[in-house]
């Protein structure tokens, strides 16, 4: 296993931002959807870092841009050093063993017309890896062990299974390239409760096992506290604060992440019933016109007279924790 | 006083082609005037389908109800004929869906949807229903009335159509609002305005709610009772706080510890419910949970323990005054 360290992804001033047309034959630019507009971080190797965030934020389209199922409309993302933001096609294909992904919904992620074996074995076959029949077998029959599947599930089809099954189908797709870092978006979201930390525990034996890297896109934020070592919290399309997970859950500083605590029910009625909650009023802006300087003020409770007019940059206000703040 | 509504043996099944599912096997509760009750299950465990077989929703075929009493205010609601029965429904008893995308009209403006549930159950005239409407909508908080009156279900966000279901649910004056997953499709921080803006007005306006959910965290906010389903059945029934702080059912027990918690120090590993939810379709005479249960016994496999316990609190497990000692030296 590798030990955390240098960072084997560093994103650089990424903007992703998606042209709105109108017309049919003459296409017009009316405008753009600004889905990620300038985000750093860094994925260190062996870490889990939490991407967190409401719909619409951005997280997603974070992950697509990583892995270049989207070309970003300008910034780096320095894969081991070599920027692949503005890769072409070709030169991706070697990329995509190395970068690999679980997606939220393994209902519609699967191919239903496959069995399970084919599935798993695809991504082997596509990258010419084992070109032997046998021996490919043997190797899907691995993965599904791993995953906590026995062999005989590679005979199956998606449907045979039940959602917690399938979803260590999508894993054991994702290892089957020996891939070193993962984007995981949404990977536990769509699972039952009692599913959950059974996949959880998986991701945790698998980051151990072979040394993975996870960038994990959630909206649960105590399943993200259980799995990250860090966590990036996004708000219409930005990063409004970066810390250890630790630090974050124990001292957020920004007034979103407040709110966004505060939003989580705790599962324990006598701790809720001591509770006094307020919830955060108003709801997300549009990103085809954010709000100017900062984008949370107009649901902010702190904000001041600058907060409308100034953008406030990712600070680092102790060490390793960062805020996009000016009041935090 | 009575409660105000009795469920009794439900049954509900559906023909499907993998074989006969008994989506509802059996389950009794009841809801009080005014009290909040949850109904908590994972995926297929038949919480949805006792809802809307409580207002005759069920789609038939493939589904049926083919037991059971449900009493609503004192009336057998399985006698009722349909014309009462639309009476009922979104009358007397209001509902929240999930995806309100879904559940509202899409080419109907939002006005016009609040004052037809005002002139069919009401017989308001399109003035008076008009004025109600813009009441109802300052009452869940959306302002700017008249305007949003005026637009379609698509022009509004997710959290504004939920609010939207909720006047409508409102409109006519319910004892009861059936809402199932009411925020499920919401974001988080809109999910606390809906929840919290359901408990206030229910509380104010003294209306029951049945909260049908998967979350753990809002029913421990929002319930007095809670009614825990898995595979048709009502494993375990009882007081929030009782049911939380004590459970009596290996599966209540399991689904709380398995959860990882914001206001407990990080655990070194979660405890997951082990093994996979049950088919349907394949079930023994013996307890569902059994094949995922780590204190089965063979007395399992004969036969379903009945839902019994003591003041209120019930479980349907042979084990449970032992589990409610393993539980409480755990705590």
């Amino acid at each position: 296993m590798n030990a955390i360290g240098r960072p084997l992804l560093e994103v650089k001033g990424l903007r992703m931002h998606f042209p709105i047309t109108e017309g049919i034959v003459a296409r017009r630019l009316v405008g753009e959807v600004k889905a990620v507009d300038g985000i750093d971080f860094t994925v260190r190797r062996g870490e889990t870092l939490g991407l967190v965030g409401e719909s619409g934020c951005g997280k997603t389209t974070t992950g697509r841009c990583i892995l270049r199922l989207e070309k970003p409309t300008s910034g780096e993302i320095l894969y081991d050093g070599v920027d692949i933001a503005q890769m072409e096609r070709k030169e991706l294909l070697a990329l995509r063993r190395r970068i690999q992904v679980i997606f939220q919904d393994p209902y519609s992620s699967l191919n239903p017309r496959m069995k399970v074996g084919d599935i798993i074995g695809e991504p082997i076959k596509v990258h010419g890896i084992q070109p032997d029949a046998t021996k490919r077998t043997a190797r899907v029959h691995e993965l599904l062990s791993v995953c906590g599947l026995g062999p005989r599930f590679a005979d199956r089809y998606p449907h045979e299974m039940s959602g917690g099954q399938r979803q260590r189908v999508g894993i054991a797709r994702a290892l089957a390239l020996n891939p070193e870092f993962i984007v995981c978006d949404e990977a536990v979201s769509a699972l039952d409760v009692s599913i959950q930390a059974q996949v959880v525990n998986l991701l945790e034996d698998l980051r151990e096992q072979f040394g993975l890297t996870y960038l994990f896109i959630a909206h649960d934020l105590s399943v993200v506290r259980h799995l990250c070592q860090r966590v990036a919290v996004m708000y219409l399309g930005r990063i409004v604060e970066l810390a250890d997970s630790d630090e974050l859950f124990s001292n957020p500083l920004h007034p979103y992440t407040q709110a966004l605590l505060a939003a989580v029910p705790v599962p324990d009625p006598s701790v809720e019933a001591h509770r006094t909650f307020r919830p955060v009023q108003g709801e997300v802006p549009s990103p085809i016109n954010p709000p100017a300087g900062c984008v949370f003020h107009p649901r902010c409770p702190i904000a001041v007279e600058s907060c409308r007019r100034d953008r406030p940059a990712l600070r680092e206000v102790r060490p390793g924790h960062f805020v996009a703040c000016s009041e935090a | 006083m009575p409660p105000l509504l009795e469920v009794k043996n439900l049954h509900t099944e559906f023909r499907t082609g993998a074989g006969l599912v008994r989506a509802v096997d059996g389950i009794s509760y009841a809801v009080d005037p005014g009290e909040t009750v949850a109904i908590v299950g994972e995926s297929g465990s038949g919480k949805s389908v006792s809802a809307l077989s409580v207002l005759r929703l069920i789609p038939d075929p493939p589904g049926r109800v083919t037991q059971g009493e449900i009493r609503f205010g004192g009336r057998d609601i399985m006698r009722l004929s349909d014309a009462e029965m639309r009476e009922v429904r979104g009358g007397e008893i209001g509902m929240v869906f999930q995806e309100p995308m879904t559940s509202l009209n899409p080419v109907l403006t939002i006005g016009r949807q609040i004052t037809e549930t005002l002139e069919q159950h009401r017989g308001l005239d399109r003035a008076a229903a008009h004025r109600r409407a813009v009441e109802l909508l300052g009452l869940v908080g959306i302002s700017d009335a008249e305007r949003r009156l005026r637009q379609y279900p698509h022009q509004l966000s997710g959290g504004m159509r939920q609010r939207v279901m909720i006047a409508i649910a409102l409109s006519c004056d319910p004892k009861l609002i059936i809402a199932d997953e009411p925020t499920t499709a919401l974001d988080v921080t809109i999910q606390a305005q809906i929840l919290e803006l359901m408990k206030d007005l229910t509380r104010r306006l003294n209306v029951a709610l049945i909260i049908i959910t998967h979350n753990l965290g809002v029913v421990a906010r929002y319930a007095n009772r809670v009614n825990v389903m898995y595979a048709g059945r009502l494993v375990e029934s009882g007081p929030a706080a009782e049911v939380y702080h004590n459970p009596l059912h290996p599966y209540t027990m399991a689904l709380l510890r398995s959860v990882p918690r914001l206001d407990r120090p990080r655990q070194e590993r979660l405890d997951p419910v082990e093994g996979q939810p049950p088919d349907l379709t394949r079930l023994d005479a013996g307890c569902a949970f059994r094949p995922r249960c780590r204190f089965a016994v063979e007395a399992c496999a004969i036969a379903r323990p009945p839902l019994e316990g003591p003041a209120g609190h019930l479980a349907a497990c042979f084990r449970s005054r032992e589990i409610g000692r393993v539980a409480g030296e755990a705590a």
